[in-house]
């Protein structure tokens, strides 16, 4: 149990235990979560954990029970038999098919493998059945300790309707909007001309931002009714609907609460939660540069007034919106473990699920108020398998044939539940991994995020990186000059990629023909002795042709070793590298600048697929002979894409609105794929008519697949 | 056969150019082309005996260097087509080309081609030596601008005697093809050269790497020198391979089809398997035959290449552990596997649209080129087939003749059941690669992933084929068929099918039976496939086998 690896990242947190006047008796520091938690073995909770989740949540349980001497058992539907969690746990149960509503929702084969298995207690993890009053019921009824809130809490505080009613009353500052339950799409927009628009419209049983649609008017308040009402069926067996007054660009910050069953409540600061697409989020911070002490004071108390109006044990989190003028407006109360809890866990220093298994035994917190520190600053990018050039991520799915996280860089912290090998199906969410940085400042947690970012090897799915690194590096962000709606108005015309400066552009022409040179070099070296002998000029310099993005560039390269110089339209720029072909990593040093591209892909014909500053681009290198013969090839047509429809990712097609010899409008919905619980509504992109449907309700299509074809 | 007795028109270029270029079916648009250009020549040597030899030897080279003539270049330009010695000179590394028999002209004295403006220094095709990266390969590479590229008795000899010196050196051959057919003015004499060139081509066969890359059309008897190289490249849309073209066909089976149809890159890397692959455009296709020239050994008497690697020969691959999926009846990609294993994943695949339940093509093993053939489990449950044999034994051969080791990853069902099958000859062409692996004295890796039922278990580099390695994934089944066939015969009008069933499986639905009787070597974790494989090529690399002397064996073609 006494792993004594502390390294001077830690000396802070080191010291804010100290501070907390707590006298460790043994101590377990991980390399990658920045705990200050006191692991006592002679607190006795469990005996056998079981985690009723799949992926990184159900191994971020399983490394504290580890760490806290549990045993665990995992559950996993069939296609996830040899799946991370299923290995890292003591124990592994099968409880169904793919599909979530036959296994990981699946109360009745849970509840046997609880018996089968004997675990003492559960831990729901985040979404499925974490914050399923049925299931804490169940639970209960067979004495099995559930790892979260009372029932009587998760009640409350997950119906959207009642949890304001409660907030209110505790005198937590609350949305102005209406509360009810909504009948049908009439209703609605009687509801939604009463509130004033814009209104939002959620699942009353939904959490985080899935479901959740904004309407603007009558028509908007009909077509989100249709899709939300239909989502929370699908999603939560619950098709009640919440319509309420939409702040036009807030801030979404949270609070993390953490209560015991004596009455004792902490709040663990806030976490900045802004970024988001469609409502769900993709970088977090902790803490907020927007928040004051006098604010983070203020939300903090009214979120454990909150907890304790309801009794509330646990981990638990209070979300606000605040506005400009730092109003801030009670939104929810997730009753659970959060995505982006590790920031918390960063700047605290506490282990927040080895808290909810000492609450959920009874244990009193051993924390006051005074002892929560913000040490350092933390970042949370969630990498996801989704393509961010479509809306700013639509799912991807595959295999992740290669796959190396950045853990060995200091301050990096990856949550995942993957590995090389690992398939990234359409059953389940398609996050990869979150990727946590932690540093004393913001810049520093910044800077390491970028590195981090740069180091992460992701091949064989389409990954949202590209966006995230641009994101992080984005003045707005940087300046903290950030809303919920940052990502459409800072990519108005969607996401394109890292767009090259001039001087960019330059480094990325030299590395790619410095790479280019390198490999031509290699593709000569022969070992061994030869029969008939080679005779290789190692040429000092070369006359390349560029392109790039449709531009041509000629170039000429001299090297020296390993040493490169690139001459660009009269600059020259000085690439320098290991160039080591085989690695997925390289790492350059360009102009004196460490730079770390990825090689995506390359090949005989000088096609050269390099990641830099997050964003993959193309390159084409070609000797000068070749560029110059290049000019006689004929041109290849692609085909013309306004008049058909591909599936811009795999799922399942759960409406078709067209059939063959219809008319449609631009812009007209002609089908709607479900993929990952979302449903995305596909639109004629020209007024045409339906010349054929490749498709039908119920199917399942791939990525690139023909839905529809216009004439 | 047939082609290249086509018009007999008497006299005069065009005329003569329109009877070849008739081969290959675009005549009209292309003697449009050809007779709207002026024949640019240097007519300088008319008078010969005033200039000094020294003059006349530059006033041929030049005439030499233009080929048919500014004209003709830019025709072939506009075709999206280069001429023969751009070709040459992309291919080869830069100032390495040795040119030979440039002075070359042809012989023929009817028709009116013994006139002086009808005499081309070199004649139709451009022969020579030079280096790809350094290592020595002959190379001729036909010109279509002079005469369309027809077949001269002087064009045939020109490359002949590249072949003759290429196997006397010991070094493979390269053309690149683009000719209109015979050079209907020589008559015999062109029927004479393409004989001499497939003589040469069967005499090099197993000698030297012979590599065709067809660049333009390549029809009637021509089309037989690249069919028995060891690789036919096409390039898309520009080349064609056909016996006789659209119009002959036309006539004589009343079919209506275009020469693409026909004959195109698309026919013959996806239908026919004449091809082995096709590259976008002529760039593509001549920077892609350098990576793929070397894999190859220089001749018969050289091992492997070994190229400098990067990769870890060490290195493990934790993600093929979980690539197999549970079910046996569910697909994987065998390229996975591939890709994941060899050297800095690049994989050279031959004939990737053909026979698709069959992978084959070259790779690296710690920097060794070794030829790599797999059971693709995605394509028809990776059964083998007519053609998925004949494509895996050719390939094998290939390997086997030219010291390359071949490593083999097993997923098969079994042969692929069927009238179709039986009556195209399942049994004399799966006896084929059944021959290829039996006979194979390289070094042979075997690794059953999973299913290997039946014959196709022994067809596959089994240990009883002289394996020299075989390993069994834990995923592995060796079984002479799959339970639910088995049980049926065995158990024949047993009530409880289905436990009879788990009895089988249990039994052979894994490696052991086939390990313990020492059928494979070991059973291995997944991950240190590569490993192994690395670590047993280097033991390999001496392994020195013969087969019983013989003037040659009788493989059931």
């Amino acid at each position: 149990m006494a792993a004594y690896r502390i390294t001077p990242t830690f000396q802070r947190v080191l010291h804010a235990v100290k501070h907390a006047s707590l006298r460790p008796t043994c101590w377990l520091i991980s390399r990658h979560a920045c705990y200050s938690t006191v692991y006592d073995p002679s607190e006795k909770t469990f005996d056998k954990i079981l985690i009723a989740n799949r992926g990184e949540i159900a191994c971020r349980v399983i490394k504290t029970c580890k760490k806290m001497g549990i045993r665990t058992v995992a559950v996993h539907s069939d296609v996830d038999l040899s799946a991370v969690h299923v290995k890292m746990a003591d124990e592994a149960v099968c409880v169904g098919p793919a599909p979530t509503n036959k296994s990981y929702l699946n109360m009745d084969a849970i509840m046997d493998a609880i018996r089968n298995t004997g675990a003492q207690a559960v831990h729901p993890g985040y979404g499925f059945l974490s914050e399923n009053k049925e299931f804490a019921r169940r639970l209960a009824a067979e004495g099995v300790t559930f790892i979260g809130p009372d029932t009587h809490a998760i009640q409350a505080m997950g119906d959207k309707i009642e949890s304001k009613l409660i907030a209110k009353a505790a005198k937590v500052n609350t949305i102005p909007g209406f509360d009810g339950v909504v009948k049908n799409a009439d209703e609605a927009v009687k509801i939604a001309q009463e509130i004033g628009y814009p209104v939002m419209i959620k699942a009353s049983a939904g959490g985080g931002g899935k479901g959740m649609r904004i309407a603007w008017n009558d028509e908007e308040t009909r077509e989100g009714f249709r899709f939300s009402s239909q989502e929370a069926a699908s999603s939560f067996g619950d098709d009640r609907l919440l319509i309420e007054k939409y702040i036009d660009n807030p801030r979404h910050i949270e609070i993390q609460v953490l209560a015991d069953k004596h009455g004792n409540a902490l709040w663990l600061n806030e976490r900045e939660c802004s970024i988001q697409r469609r409502n769900q989020k993709v970088v977090e911070e902790a803490p907020s540069m927007f928040l004051d002490p006098t604010t983070r004071r203020a939300m903090g108390e009214q979120a454990v007034s909150l907890a304790k109006a309801v009794k509330y044990s646990s981990a638990g989190t209070v979300e606000f919106l605040v506005d400009s003028k730092k109003n801030f407006y009670f939104l929810e109360m997730n009753t659970r473990l959060q995505v982006e809890h590790p920031i918390t866990e960063c700047i605290t220093g506490l282990d927040l699920v080895q808290q909810m298994i000492r609450v959920a035994k009874g244990y009193e917190l051993k924390h006051k108020q005074e002892d929560i520190p913000i040490n350092g600053w933390a970042i949370e990018s969630r990498v996801y398998a989704e393509d961010p050039y479509k809306s700013f991520g639509l799912p991807s799915i595959g295999r992740l044939s290669q796959y190396e996280e950045p853990v060995n860089l200091a301050g990096v912290r990856v949550d995942s539940g993957i590995q090389e090998g690992s398939d990234i199906s359409i059953y389940y969410d398609p996050m990869i991994s979150k990727l946590v940085t932690y540093g004393a400042t913001r810049a520093e947690a910044l800077q390491k995020m970028e590195d981090a970012l740069d180091n992460y090897v992701i091949r064989g799915v389409t990954h949202n990186i590209p966006l995230l690194r641009e994101i992080i590096v984005h003045p707005r962000f940087i300046s903290g000059d950030i809303s919920t709606n940052f990502l459409p108005e800072v990519y108005p015309e969607g996401f394109k990629g890292h767009p090259l400066t001039a001087s960019e552009r330059r480094e990325l022409l030299a590395a790619a023909s410095a790479l280019y040179v390198a490999t031509q070099l290699r593709s000569q070296r022969f070992l061994g002795q030869q029969r008939v002998s080679n005779t290789t000029q190692e040429r000092k310099s070369w006359e390349l042709c560029v392109e790039l993005e449709k531009g041509s560039h000629m170039l000429s390269v001299s090297r020296s070793g390993t040493n490169y110089t690139v001459e660009i339209d009269g600059e020259k720029v000085d690439v320098s590298g290991e160039w080591n072909l085989a690695s997925t990593l390289l790492p350059l040093t360009i102009n004196g600048t460490h730079r770390v591209l990825q090689c995506l892909s390359r090949n005989a014909a000088g096609e050269i697929t390099l990641q830099y500053l997050g964003t993959s681009f193309k390159v084409r290198v070609l000797s000068k002979l070749a560029a110059s013969l290049s000019k006689h090839m004929p041109e290849k047509v692609p085909e013309d894409s306004s008049s058909i429809l591909r599936s811009p990712m795999p799922g399942t097609v759960v409406a078709v609105s067209v059939k063959a010899g219809d008319t449609v409008a631009e812009g007209q919905e002609i089908c709607v794929i479900e993929a990952m619980k979302m449903q995305n509504s596909m639109t004629a992109a020209k007024t045409a008519k339906v010349k054929s449907v490749h498709c039908k309700a119920g199917e399942t299509v791939g990525e690139g697949d023909l839905l529809v074809e216009l004439e | 056969m047939a082609a290249y007795t086509l018009v007999r028109s008497g006299g005069g270029i065009l005329n003569a150019l329109k009877g070849s270029l008739k081969t290959f079916g675009h005549a009209p648009q292309s003697c449009a082309a050809l007779s709207g250009c002026k024949l640019v020549h240097n007519t300088q040597w008319r008078s010969s005996g005033q200039l000094s030899v020294q003059e006349r030897i530059e006033s041929k080279r030049r005439a030499a260097l233009q080929g048919g003539g500014q004209g003709r270049i830019q025709a072939q330009h506009k075709r999206g087509k280069l001429t023969a010695r751009e070709r040459v000179v992309l291919l080869l590394d830069p100032d390495s080309f040795v040119e030979c028999d440039m002075f070359v002209e042809h012989r023929c004295a009817d028709f009116g081609m013994q006139a002086d403006h009808n005499k081309y220094p070199g004649d139709s095709v451009v022969t020579g030596q030079g280096r790809i990266n350094g290592r020595l390969v002959y190379i001729f590479s036909q010109d279509f601008t002079v005469f369309g590229g027809s077949l001269s008795g002087a064009h045939a000899q020109k490359i002949c005697k590249v072949m003759d010196q290429a196997m006397m050196v010991g070094a493979p051959v390269i053309g690149l093809n683009d000719s209109g057919g015979a050079r209907i003015q020589e008559g015999v004499e062109s029927l004479a050269g393409y004989a001499d060139i497939f003589l040469r081509n069967v005499l090099a066969s197993g000698v030297v790497p012979q590599i065709s890359l067809i660049m333009g059309p390549c029809a009637g008897g021509a089309v037989y020198s690249p069919a028995l190289t060891d690789f036919t490249f096409m390039v898309k849309d520009t080349s064609y391979l056909f016996i006789t073209g659209p119009d002959v066909v036309k006539s004589v089976t009343n079919e209506d089809v275009t020469q693409e149809e026909l004959g195109g890159a698309k026919t013959h890397t996806a239908v026919s398997g004449v091809a082995h692959k096709a590259f976008e455009n002529d760039v593509d296709a001549l920077l892609n035959l350098r990576e793929f020239f070397n894999f190859l050994p220089l001749s018969n008497k050289d091992s492997a290449p070994v190229m400098e690697c990067h990769d870890p020969s060490d290195r493990l691959v934790p993600g093929l552990d979980t690539l197999v999926p549970f079910e046996s009846t569910k697909a994987y990609d065998m390229l996975d596997i591939i890709h994941s294993i060899v050297d800095e994943r690049n994989f050279f695949e031959i004939m990737p649209n053909y026979a698709k339940n069959i992978v084959v093509g070259f790779a690296r093993m710690n920097g060794r080129t070794v030829g790599i053939v797999g059971n693709q489990p995605k394509v028809a449950s990776g059964c083998l087939d007519i053609n998925s044999s004949v494509k895996g034994a050719r390939f094998v051969r290939f390997c086997d003749a030219f010291n390359i080791p071949i490593i083999t990853f097993v997923d098969v069902p079994g042969f692929l059941p069927g009238t179709a099958q039986e009556y195209g000859g399942i049994i004399r062409h799966g006896a084929k690669l059944l021959f290829a692996f039996a006979e194979a004295t390289v070094p042979k890796i075997t690794i059953i992933t999973r299913k290997a039922y039946g014959g196709a278990y022994d067809v596959m580099s089994s240990k009883h084929l002289r394996g020299d390695v075989n390993y069994a994934w834990p995923s592995a089944e060796v079984a002479v068929m799959g339970a639910k066939g088995a049980v049926q015969i065995i158990f024949r009008g047993k009530e409880d099918q289905a436990e009879a069933e788990a009895e089988y499986v249990e039994k052979f639905a894994n490696p052991f039976p086939a390990a313990v009787r020492g059928f494979v070597d070991d059973i291995i974790q997944p991950s240190t496939t590569r490993m192994r494989i690395c670590r047993d090529l280097e033991v390999l690399a001496s392994k020195t086998q013969r087969n019983p002397w013989k003037k040659h064996a009788n493989i059931p073609l």
